[in-house]
């Protein structure tokens, strides 16, 4: 892991002070996790328990060795409470408020990435050899709903290029299929078909690859907290945000564009794509604004952004396409 | 059921009044205590659209309740009730007007006619208003009780609207909706089963008047 850079911002000054304390109590649970884990283990009588952070990884814990990347933004990010108790997560819940405590008991150890498909040989990462495969990043972005609203969020994570390479994919696949895991004992709505479960989505290979798309492992320079999808995420900053397929149990590589869980719930309203577009009109929601989570009840909302700002890096990856049939 | 003496029915609006302004006071309480959550205007627009729902099935309820429990004195607050079903759709219009598009009346008038949920939305409010205006025994004895009853009969219509206002809104899991969509149903088909049986019994009596 990289050595942090003497001139890197400090977390403190890019972290709101509620978050401080919210932390605390984040703190006091992991150490309870933590206490639960250790004594569990030593229940089981595993005399090889090494208490380093890549084994405790639960909710709250620290992460180290992160570096900062250029691609973050300036704009002020969403405090951590904001982050966590405001999010879609339909396995626990169709309300954004609910998932945060739903998920609280979410078990995120031991987990294991499927990668398979058009592979040369498939495999089984442990998600602590994935968060090794690159350096941890904070990489701040914006992150637009489709139902339109906005937030600022600092992620740590790797970017999706490295664990593709680790999949070492044929030269003829052309599509990457996420899928979050099955565990109705776990997750409540799982239990009723409120989507087509497992939660499936993809990306074109080129946009995998690209180095703005990551897999996110942490918040605020913790542990990713379960509600926002721990222990792997995916993120697509310019797209809209439920392309982020939460708590990844499988990545599988295609030559043919993989389904999308909420494109066969409604096709006409969310596309392979589902691109950060205000031009191109949703059935239930204008996409020309925004409103930024954490501003008030009075603060006027933003324009949105082609690509959420972030056209500039990934405009050419759709040079030549019509972005309104392929939305 | 004995009849509720007037001096109790008039007593028990004051109580009755208060608990229907209870929504409010509690998004207002929340707000001023910041406990709103992280989107407040969406907190805002759900309760007070949720809140329109109730108190229009609770108004279409009245009727029912009445003549099945024998506890006609209930007429006597069908008006509060019903006003406050206004109410709690005009601050859920506002809600939207104001804090969702901020009077952007190009945006407005495209999204009433593109979005379909929206144009059900406003269909709701729109067929409230007029029984909003003529709620008055004024206006009862102006318009005459036949005609006024006419008109009246748009809460119908603004009902079904806002609980279809509401199933297409709902991205996916319809349980909530279905629920307002079920209570209307029955209350709906009590107006059904009235009516039928009020035409049987003038059949039989047109008929009894031919055979004699």
């Amino acid at each position: 892991m990289l050595i942090k850079k003497p001139n890197d911002i400090a977390s403190s000054e890019i972290t709101p002070k509620s978050s401080y304390i919210n932390r605390r109590s984040f703190i006091t649970g992991a150490v309870a996790a933590g206490a639960a884990l250790a004594g569990g283990l030593y229940l089981r009588n595993l005399s090889d328990f090494d208490a380093t952070p890549s084994t405790v990884q639960a909710a709250g814990a620290k992460l180290s060795g992160i570096v900062k990347s250029p691609f973050s933004t300036s704009e002020k990010p969403n405090t951590f409470k904001d982050i966590t108790s405001y999010n879609n997560y339909y396995e626990f819940s169709t309300d954004k408020y609910e998932p945060n405590g739903l998920a609280a008991g979410f078990r995120t150890r031991p987990w294991t990435v499927a990668l398979e498909g058009m592979v040369k040989k498939p495999k089984r990462l442990d998600i602590d050899a994935v968060l090794k495969l690159s350096a941890l990043e904070e990489r701040i972005y914006r992150h637009r709903c489709v139902e339109g609203w906005s937030m600022v969020i600092p992620w740590v994570g790797i970017p999706l290029s490295a664990i593709i390479k680790a999949a070492d994919p044929l030269p003829s696949a052309k599509f990457v299929a996420f899928e979050t895991v099955t565990a109705p004992d776990q997750m409540p709505n799982q239990k009723r078909s409120v989507l087509d479960w497992p939660y499936v989505e993809g990306l074109r290979m080129d946009e995998a690859m690209h180095p703005l798309a990551i897999l996110a492992v942490g918040l605020y320079d913790e542990v990713l907290p379960n509600v926002d999808g721990a222990p792997l995420r995916l993120v697509v900053p310019w797209k809209y945000g439920f392309k982020g397929a939460k708590a990844i149990v499988k990545i599988s590589f295609t030559d043919k564009m993989p389904p999308t869980t909420w494109n066969k719930m409604a096709a006409n309203e969310y596309g392979f794509y589902s691109n950060v577009n205000p031009d191109k009109d949703h059935p239930r929601w204008s996409q020309k604004t925004e409103r930024r989570i954490g501003e008030g009840l009075f603060a006027p909302k933003h324009p949105t952004q082609m690509f959420n700002g972030y056209g500039a890096q990934v405009a050419s990856l759709y040079s030549g396409m019509d972005l309104q049939k392929n939305y | 059921m004995k009849p509720l003496p007037d001096k109790y029915v008039r007593a028990l609006k004051v109580p009755v009044f208060l608990a229907c302004l209870g929504p409010l006071g509690w998004l207002v309480w929340k707000q001023t205590h910041d406990l709103l959550g992280a989107n407040p205007v969406e907190v805002i627009t759900r309760s007070t659209g949720k809140w329109t729902l109730v108190f229009l099935l609770i108004t279409l309820g009245i009727t029912p309740v009445r003549k099945l429990a024998g506890v006609s004195w209930l007429i006597k607050y069908r008006r509060m009730l019903g006003l406050f079903a206004f109410f709690y759709g005009s601050l859920h219009l506002t809600t939207y007007l104001w804090l969702d598009k901020f009077f952007d009346v190009q945006a407005m008038l495209h999204d009433i006619a593109k979005r379909k949920f929206i144009t059900a939305g406003m269909t709701a409010w729109f067929c409230m208003l007029p029984l909003a205006v003529t709620s008055t025994t004024g206006w009862i004895r102006r318009m005459g009780g036949k005609r006024w009853q006419m008109l009246h009969r748009l809460i119908y219509l603004s009902a079904t609207a806002g609980v279809v206002h509401f199933i297409w809104l709902v991205k996916a899991d319809l349980r909530r909706p279905l629920i307002f969509g079920s209570i209307l149903s029955l209350l709906l088909l009590y107006r059904v089963i009235v009516w039928l049986q009020a035409r049987s019994r003038t059949q039989a009596s047109a008929s009894l008047a031919r055979s004699a």
